[in-house]
């Protein structure tokens, strides 16, 4: 039985990375464009800004739908993220696949609590 | 290399006790370790990042007690903590976006210099830090 695994792993196919990689910068540049907006519109309006100011940033049906689209890409740029983290520190498989899920579940409840808030406004 | 080095030392497998602190970075690895730092900050903060969101969107009501929190407190923290922590997380943010910017840059032009590596991690640290100390004032009411 041939070693399959670590550097002696058998390549079968590309793109080994590359969707993480890309994944990454494509939802970074997308939250980046978010915060730019939110900046932009905070920088240009006038007076004190006040509930009423800061609310109609988001109360916007593209601002909602730009906004739901950037919650979904941050919790997958987070995951992508913290999965790198725990494969570069946690060794132990169990502690490491505990990490993980519990990763994944306050990321989908977070996400959920956050689409909410944006969906009543 | 300890060929080329004899003095140097070397890393393997290092204990985070005794070799961390002996072990002066460049410029780029702070901004690595930083980029790092603050995400996982960030993700450990983020039911109060939703908290902030929630209170200081859905009613009047609630954006006032947004805005109680940095002064009376939230759930056992006094408003001192809150604040200190918000300021933690604007620079978090931050640090994160410029570093990110960088690696976005870095990738489009394919710049890979040592030099370039190191003025450019140099603008982020003194960016992140500087625009920190800018809002923070702002959020300890100094102007």
């Amino acid at each position: 039985m041939s070693v399959n695994f670590g550097s002696k792993r058998i390549v079968v196919g590309a793109h080994y990375g590359l969707r993480d990689w890309l994944a990454q910068r494509v939802t970074a540049a997308l939250i980046a464009l978010l915060t730019a907006l939110i900046l932009v519109q905070i920088i240009f309006s006038s007076g004190e800004i006040g509930y009423d100011t800061w609310a109609s940033i988001f109360s916007a049906q593209w601002m909602k739908a730009l906004t739901f689209a950037t919650i979904l890409a941050l919790i997958y740029h987070v995951w992508v993220g913290m999965r790198d983290i725990w494969m570069d520190y946690i060794k132990p498989t169990g502690v490491r696949l505990f990490l993980q899920v519990f990763t994944i579940v306050w990321l989908l409840a977070c996400a959920g609590w956050a689409i909410q808030v944006l969906w009543r406004l | 290399m300890s060929e080329l080095h004899p003095n140097k030392p070397e890393f393997r497998n290092i204990n985070a006790f005794v070799d961390l602190p002996t072990y002066r970075l460049p410029p780029a690895g702070w901004v690595s370790i930083l980029h790092r730092i603050s995400g996982a900050v960030m993700f450990l903060l983020l039911p109060l990042i939703i908290w902030m969101f929630d209170t200081s969107v859905s009613s009047e009501i609630s954006f006032m007690k947004f805005k109680s929190a940095f002064v009376a407190g939230l759930w056992i923290f006094p408003g001192f903590v809150i604040q200190i922590v918000s300021l933690g997380l604007i620079w978090a943010f931050l640090h994160h976006l410029i570093a990110g910017l960088r690696h976005l840059y870095m990738d489009a032009t394919h710049s890979v210099t040592k030099e370039f590596g190191r003025s450019s991690a140099i603008f982020v640290l003194t960016l992140s830090i500087g625009l920190t100390l800018v809002l923070g004032a702002k959020l300890f009411g100094l102007y």
